[in-house]
């Protein structure tokens, strides 16, 4: 009926209501957590209507804390330890999945997923449970190897993808050029799945950077950025530098995920 | 073509020269046993991490606590606690009840969402993919505390409020309730929620809507015939992905619950922490699963009649 003309053009008239409907959704999911920078910025102890003027003074107070430095580097180590560890996992374990026929691959997948829908909490307790029993004290790497098991299934996720895509009749030309094993995954291989390693990396450090519930039950003396932040919850007066903090992590980690996300991405959809 | 199939072979064959020891050869003619190989390093540490703590949690269950170490002879002393009184049935009752509600008030405001994108944007598709996702991906206890700073006594709604002039005194039931724990889980699950459910209307053959428009069939009708049944395996991943883990949720209903918003996660928290019962933590643990495990099938078995009796 249309200049358009062709069957599908019913699916591809605008829909003015769900447009509206689409743009409230985006509002509503990213303004609670703007408000959380908003008050960083409010000259007042008080998180409350009506601002009472710009500062930057629970920035500049968040900077002369050791406690707050300490925390954050007790979390990039963390973090850049399980993104490291989980990613080439991931690697080994997403290339075996989709190149050999294994027997049980179903099963082994299912458990590789197995903790995106089990509560943190009982992974966080049975560790808890699993450590205390052989003696190992509390400590960063308890809370490595929590975070290791959380950030598991997320790499796999992530690099599944990318070595479906994968023709592997490029590693047999490699093989067939004279390249062994070795090289060819280095050149052949790697290349074409770099995106997705990328995308893992940040997305697996940001998703450790960010882990409360495991590292709740985990953590010995040396606090992570969230614990940090969960103790001063409790002190009404730390609330304008905590959410100073807040908007610090929130800003960092919503840049590390865009970029995982644009390029893990990357050749996967608009080829 | 002949060509084309020998050459891996040859490869193969010259590969195979190289490698002289049994085992390398062994795992050459082996593909499951290369696969497994490459498997076994993330395999290990998910045992590690997860089967050896489970079997050690159901040990620890079937203990009692003795002072400040454990009895470890072996009684349901604890299962038949949880099942004798009431606070506990009604704590899981409370949390199931929470998580249900806040999955389906999920389920119902992100459908729309992951309809528009599938069916409606044809520019950018991966720009609101990634739009509508990106916050799942942020710390969950900022996410959180986030809504208290909104719902607080003194937070945004009220503050706003009342320099609005809308209301005399804050409204004392946003903060400390369930309603508030609900909107925050249903808030921060969203992003994630959306993902199964978009696939699975992507995933839709358009010719088939075409073909109810074609035979008559209105808007709705061609939803409900077409649309909702073919993306119910989406809206199921979805429940399942909101539900399990929300039913053990202990940050929300910390920071937000009060009194009546406590789930079952802090009771396990507080027996791992001030109460010091590890033995009752831990079967509380057990019986918090084999609920959700029971939940679950019975959930699957019903979807799965409905939708033996539309197809």
């Amino acid at each position: 009926m249309s200049a358009r003309g062709d069957t599908g053009t019913y699916i591809k008239r605008p829909n003015r209501p769900l447009q509206i409907y689409a743009v409230i959704f985006l509002i509503v999911l990213y303004v609670p957590v703007l408000f959380i920078p908003m008050f960083s910025f409010n000259d007042s102890i008080y998180v409350r209507f009506p601002l009472q003027g710009f500062t930057l003074q629970w920035y500049a107070e968040l900077w002369s804390r050791d406690a707050v430095w300490a925390a954050l580097f007790n979390s990039v180590k963390v973090g850049a330890v399980v993104a490291a560890i989980s990613t080439i996992l991931g690697v080994v374990a997403a290339r075996a999945i989709t190149r050999y026929r294994i027997p049980g691959k179903s099963a082994l997948v299912t458990f590789i997923m197995m903790p995106l829908v089990i509560p943190g909490i009982i992974f966080g307790v049975a560790l808890l449970v699993l450590l205390s029993r052989m003696g190992v004290p509390l400590s960063l790497y308890t809370v490595t190897l929590g975070h290791l098991i959380v950030c598991l299934p997320f790499a796999v996720a992530t690099l599944l993808p990318r070595f479906e895509g994968f023709d592997p009749s490029m590693e047999e030309a490699s093989a067939d050029l004279g390249e062994n094993g070795w090289w060819t995954f280095w050149r052949v291989t790697f290349p074409m799945v770099f995106p997705g390693v990328v995308a893992s990396l940040l997305l697996t450090f940001t998703i450790s950077f960010d882990e409360f519930i495991m590292a709740f039950f985990l953590t010995g003396t040396d606090a992570t950025l969230p614990m940090y932040i969960w103790g001063q919850l409790r002190f009404p007066q730390e609330f304008p530098s905590v959410l100073a903090l807040s908007s610090l992590i929130l800003f960092i980690s919503f840049i590390l995920v865009f970029i995982a996300q644009r390029v893990g991405r990357m050749g996967l959809e608009d080829a | 073509m002949a060509d084309t199939s020998l050459s891996p072979a040859e490869a193969r064959q010259s590969a195979e020269r190289i490698k002289t020891s049994w085992f390398s050869a062994l795992l050459y003619r082996s593909e499951a046993l290369r696969g497994y190989l490459l498997m076994s390093p993330t395999i290990l540490i998910l045992t590690i991490g997860i089967i050896i703590p489970f079997f050690i949690l159901v040990a620890m269950s079937l203990w009692t606590r003795d002072g400040f170490g454990f009895d470890t002879t072996l009684t349901m002393a604890n299962y038949a606690r949880t099942w004798d009184e009431p606070i506990f049935g009604a704590l899981l009752q409370r949390s199931f009840w929470i998580s249900g509600v806040a999955t389906v008030a999920t389920i119902l405001v992100c459908y729309p969402m992951a309809y528009y994108v599938a069916f409606h944007v044809h520019k950018n598709k991966m720009m609101w993919i990634i739009l509508m996702t990106l916050p799942f991906w942020t710390s969950y206890l900022l996410r959180v505390f986030a809504w208290k700073v909104i719902l607080g006594y003194e937070g945004v709604i009220n503050s706003g409020f009342m320099s609005l002039g809308l209301i005399e005194a804050p409204l004392e039931f946003l903060l400390y309730s369930q309603t508030a724990v609900i909107i925050t889980l249903a808030h921060a699950w969203a992003a994630f929620a959306i993902l199964p459910m978009y696939v699975s209307l992507e995933k839709i053959d358009k010719s088939l809507l075409e073909a109810a428009t074609d035979l008559g069939d209105g808007p709705v009708a061609r939803f409900l015939r077409i649309t909702l049944p073919l993306s119910m395996p989406g809206i199921i991943a979805a429940s399942f992905l909101i539900f399990i883990p929300t039913t053990g949720d202990y940050i929300t209903p910390a920071l937000l619950g009060g009194p009546d918003g406590a789930m079952i996660g802090n009771f396990i928290q507080l027996q791992f922490g001030p109460v010091n019962n590890w033995p009752m933590g831990a079967t509380l643990s057990i019986v918090l699963m084999l609920w959700i495990s029971a939940i679950a099938l019975v959930f699957l078995f019903v979807t799965k009649k409905a939708q033996d009796k539309i197809a």
